[in-house]
């Protein structure tokens, strides 16, 4: 047991203190926008950091990249754009809101450094189309590295804890890191392929309860063009469903997710079955909330969900807020820009307790 | 030692990701493609390191390579340092440049990826963004889905209020320059070449199995088109 605990401790990497280079991830932005704009607002008011958001990078297109329609020499060509635009704001430290885009900025710079030819090749590539350079970063992170390396101060900070306020007892969570963040270069995450940390840390600091269970580190079912092409989703649902059974007898009272795209599947994918088969996951017959590591701090640090984005989850919050003790207003959850109210979605089996969707097990 | 192989050995994933495969099968242990299709990612990395290139040209043309959801599960796991996910990448690769993977149902789906994804890339700056994922097409993303969908610049100003429009923040609207930027680059570095790869193949295997081109239909059908038969 110990060596379990202590392993992580083996994964320690750098993470810049301060001034970061913000890049954007296209499924965060899409699908959990509140998100981006906790963790800027977190390092600016909460941290007193430096970070800039630069409105000129791009996608890094590692979607278009893992789904094999871009070539491995012009995604090299996009991330050194994004290093370039960088040197130009005058920063050295990268900070990447995407796992997909984290594992695709590790690999390139490892490709370069294992096969200098190609670095030379990208340099030619970038030069021709848009007349740039580019230095590498001195520090590469995710944008979870920076919230786990300050996860104390928050913890200090903090207004809500990961307490059941009505008993006392810490907080089941089950966290899912994603696939790209160490699996490819287990020494680039904190703790690495194994035992990652970089949750799990979060989670520990702000007084919950780490659940260990056997698909902790079953991928999400993502499968990039196995989600992207309608004919091929049935391996999406299946292994995210395959980690729903497994952490189902645990009893989590929440999932937060290190990846945008594995937060998104966590949730769908539990609309999709309780859908299809009337099965939920959490406790008293409803879904597990699933939660961004930013939610998670914003929470913490008694941010409103509804600024924090939650009324965009598919499985309902209020559950784990009432457990945590967070006041908020009910009422506010659908209301649009100028504070108008713009009609509520339609009510999903996942949310709707019934004695007909009792929770099963497949075993 | 047959051309394909020399072929695959240009791509430095193949030299980084296979040097000598033992067979024990522990990516296939830890493969979530493996658990849901008839797949077995130690079977084709033994295949690649044969250098046989009948049996490698089978691969090229077969549903098979196209399984992998590039999870890298394997990677972190073999005990001798290989990566099959960067042998399939390399495959997947290989298989598009010579046009094989039209010859497949799964294989043929690239093109539908090319036109959704591709395309986004290069209109927008974005692999995806708010108005590609309709909720016809996307009824697991939910009623909350179809609610952001209906009212997306009521939520999305919520956070950020250039959404599609120009300066920082999410969703933002791309200036012309960085757009330009990213098309020159696919040109450059072949990123272009191999949309154009896609498409031709596509329109040679859409003719030859009766349709009109890669028209709306075509795209449809292998976008929807899933024959049952792998598992």
């Amino acid at each position: 047991m110990s060596m379990k605990r202590n392993s992580w401790k083996e994964y320690q990497k750098e993470i810049a203190e301060d001034h970061y280079y913000y890049a954007r991830s296209c499924i965060r932005q899409n699908f959990f926008p509140g998100s981006e704009a906790a963790f800027l607002r977190i390092l600016q008011e909460n941290l007193s950091k430096d970070i800039f958001d630069d409105p000129r990078h791009t996608s890094c297109t590692g979607i278009g990249y893992h789904s094999d329609i871009v070539p491995l020499e012009t995604i090299m060509t996009v991330v050194a754009r994004q290093f370039s635009l960088m040197n130009a704001a005058g920063y050295e430290n990268f900070a990447s809101s995407c796992i997909t885009s984290f594992g695709i900025y590790t690999e390139i710079l490892e490709t370069w450094n294992e096969f200098p030819e190609t670095e030379e090749r990208t340099r030619e590539n970038l030069w021709k189309a848009t007349k740039r350079e580019f230095v590498k970063p001195k520090n590469l992170a995710h944008t979870s590295d920076i919230i786990f390396h300050f996860r104390e101060e928050i913890a200090r900070q903090a207004k809500y804890r990961l307490v059941n306020a009505r008993t006392g007892e810490p907080l089941k969570g089950v966290e899912h890191i994603g696939c790209h963040y160490a699996k490819i270069f287990p020494k680039s995450g904190v703790g690495g392929a194994e035992f990652p940390y970089v949750l799990a840390g979060m989670i520990e600091s702000w007084g919950g309860e780490v659940v260990d269970y056997p698909e902790r580190r079953h991928c999400c079912g993502f499968g990039f063009r196995n989600y992207l092409v309608q004919a091929n989703r049935g391996y999406s649902v299946a292994n995210s469903q395959k980690k729903f059974e497994s952490m189902a007898p645990y009893k989590p009272d929440f999932i937060v997710c290190n990846c945008p795209g594995c937060t998104m599947f966590l949730d769908k994918w539990q609309y999709t079955i309780a859908e299809m088969e009337g099965t939920t996951y959490g406790q008293d017959g409803i879904g597990i909330p699933v939660l961004t590591y930013e939610e998670l701090a914003g929470l913490v640090l008694g941010y409103d969900p509804w600024d924090l984005g939650m009324q965009m989850h598919q499985v309902n919050v209020e559950p784990l807020l009432d457990k945590m003790g967070v006041r908020y207003d009910p009422e506010a959850k659908y209301l649009g820009k100028n504070g108008k109210f713009i009609g509520a979605p339609r009510e999903a089996a996942v949310n709707c307790f019934s004695g007909e969707r009792l929770y099963r097990i497949q075993r | 030692m047959g051309k394909y192989f020399e072929m695959l050995m240009e791509d430095v994933r193949l030299k980084e990701g296979l040097t000598a495969c033992m067979n024990c099968g522990v990516c296939t242990g830890v493969c979530p493609a493996a658990e849901f299709y008839n797949y077995d990612p130690r079977q084709i990395v033994n295949i690649v390191q044969g250098q046989d290139d009948d049996e490698i040209e089978q691969l090229l043309r077969s549903d098979t390579i196209w399984y992998c959801g590039e999870c890298m599960s394997c990677r972190p796991r073999c005990p001798r340092g290989n990566t099959p996910g960067y042998v399939i990448q390399a495959l997947r690769t290989l298989s598009q440049k010579t046009g094989l993977f039209v010859e497949s149902e799964k294989g043929r789906q690239q093109l539908a990826i090319k036109r959704i994804v591709g395309e986004h890339i290069l209109e927008k700056g974005y692999c995806i963004s708010p108005k590609l994922v309709k909720p016809e097409a996307h009824p697991e993303q939910g009623p909350v889905w179809e609610w952001i969908y209906e009212h997306d610049e009521d939520v999305f100003t919520r956070f950020n209020p250039n959404y599609n429009r120009a300066g920082a923040g999410a969703v933002r609207r791309l200036d012309e320059q960085t757009l330009g930027e990213i098309r020159e680059i696919f040109r450059v570095s072949g990123g272009q070449e191999m949309f154009d790869t896609i498409e031709r193949h596509s329109e040679r295997k859409a003719r030859e199995m009766g349709y009109d081109g890669a028209d709306d239909r075509y795209m449809s059908d292998v976008y929807r088109t899933n024959s049952g038969n792998h598992h």
